[in-house]
């Protein structure tokens, strides 16, 4: 067994199926025909583009331009991680929280798992360093996202209810903490469904990578485990942070809920 | 039944003294209230009766000056100062499932409760089951087993029947002249009357003292 490279028209004879998919749209006019070619053009595009980067990085292995792709990778996240507010938060906080608490999640957890678990040589080598920030930064986004979103919505549909216990002299944290529960639930609700359909209902594509490149499968399926764990080490990490903080950000030290401290839209 | 504290005010024993008391909505205000005194809030909805109370309260951000028995409310924390000087919202939230969750001993509580004509089975009851009326009383119920020195009651007896209102003027009354002191918002004049002599009329924001 070993790695089978493809050839360009082993992807275009692939691509034939979205054009198939998009034709049956235009024939049973669904509409869908032009978002989904234009999906597929950019996942082209984007993918393409990545090889490159990613081939220049591995080929510089520097700690500064590896820096740079990691750090460009949270914003973009970070900006995934606004669009999905219904209620943001006024000035700055409104980025900077939810991407503050994935930044020090994902970081975190990435480093820890270069410098003890996966030790390449250096330990920034982008070719490790890279691909698991990058699937550890798409599940902590998720969570954070999640639950900022349930934190921000549940105070306010909630106000009644948290004033009613703040109006009886109970300390912000308790008087928050019915919501901040939900908050966590649905924040981590994704990943503790993930791992627990993992290898059962669903082959996580990281796995399913390494033995389509080759990998004996109990090799890969170690890799997995240890991925899975960093991913959900982080997204708890990530959601924990984002909602305590966006819990102290949306009272203050009188112990006042203060969701003028939202935008208003 | 005694529920009149109109005599009270004469030794005067300042409890609460307000100065210069200002919100979004609301223009500077000030005005003392003695031990076992109860001053009406009247005024047109949207006036900023509740604004005034939320910020006695320090629920809202707000300026001015707030003491209570000569201490200032910077000197405690938010939630200390709201064990003494208790807000009761005209809509009060719940924050569980049944009644009895909302209170720390359930059955401490029943006497209370009874006085205001519930019986003590209403603690197993869920809270959405319940009347407006109900709520309302469960509420001020709430307030009252927790003992503060200050009560801020925004409209207490809307939703209430004639029997039932009877029955907060009462326990209210009562613990008036046990030496709490209150703020009532009330539409209705004659049970202002019934309280106090003096209120505060509150128009587009700015209080004045009226004679009742």
């Amino acid at each position: 067994m070993s790695y089978i490279a493809l050839a360009p028209t082993d992807v275009a004879l692939a691509a034939g199926l979205v054009l198939a998919s998009a034709a049956l749209s235009l024939a049973l006019q669904l509409g869908l025909a032009r978002q989904y070619l234009v999906a597929a053009a950019r996942m082209v595009v984007q993918l393409s583009l990545l090889a490159l980067v990613l081939k220049v990085l591995f080929a510089a292995v520097s700690p500064l331009w590896t820096g740079l792709a990691a750090l460009v990778m949270v914003l973009f996240a970070g900006r995934e991680i606004l669009a999905r507010q219904e209620r943001r938060m006024t000035g700055p906080w409104s980025y900077g929280l939810g991407t503050g608490a994935m930044l020090f999640a994902a970081a975190l957890v990435t480093v820890f798992a270069l410098t003890t678990q996966v030790q390449p040589q250096p330990w920034y080598h982008p070719r490790f360093a890279l691909p698991l920030l990058g699937m550890v930064l798409g599940n902590t986004m998720t969570g954070v996202s999640l639950g900022l979103h349930t934190l921000t919505s549940g105070l306010v549909a909630e106000r009644a209810a948290v004033e009613a216990q703040l109006a009886l002299g109970v300390p912000r944290r308790q008087a928050t903490l019915p919501v901040a529960r939900a908050a966590l639930r649905s924040a981590l609700i994704p990943i503790i469904n993930a791992m627990a359909a993992t290898g059962l209902i669903s082959l996580p594509g990281m796995m399913t990578g390494q033995i389509l490149a080759g990998i004996a499968p109990e090799e890969a399926v170690k890799y997995q485990m240890m991925v899975t764990f960093l991913i959900a080490g982080a997204t708890g990490l990530g959601a924990v942070l984002a909602v305590v903080a966006g819990v102290y950000r949306l009272t203050d030290r009188r112990h006042r809920l203060r969701l003028d401290r939202l935008r208003r839209d | 039944m005694s529920i009149s504290c109109k005599g009270m005010t004469d030794d005067r024993q300042e409890l609460l003294a307000v100065a210069g008391l200002a919100q979004v909505g609301l223009a500077p205000v000030g005005f003392a209230l003695a031990r076992g005194e109860c001053l009406p809030v009247l005024g047109p909805s949207g006036a900023g009766k509740t604004l005034l109370l939320r910020a006695l309260a320090d629920l809202d951000p707000n300026q001015g000056s707030v003491r209570l028995a000569g201490v200032p409310r910077e000197a405690v924390s938010g939630p200390a100062w709201r064990r003494r000087v208790m807000y009761l919202a005209a809509e009060p939230g719940w924050w569980a499932e049944r009644v009895e969750q909302h209170f720390d001993d359930w059955p401490a509580a029943t006497p209370l409760v009874a006085r205001l004509l519930l019986p003590p089975e209403i603690g197993a009851s869920p809270v959405r089951l319940l009347s407006t009326g109900e709520r309302q009383r469960l509420a001020l119920a709430r307030v009252l087993v927790r003992a503060p020195m200050v009560l801020l009651l925004d409209e207490p007896t809307a939703a209430l029947d004639e029997a039932a209102r009877e029955a907060v003027e009462g326990l209210i009354g009562e613990r008036l002249s046990q030496g709490i002191g209150a703020l009532w918002v009330t539409h209705d004049r004659n049970q202002a009357r019934r309280f106090a002599g003096r209120a505060l009329n509150l128009d587009r924001g700015v209080a004045t003292e009226v004679r009742l």
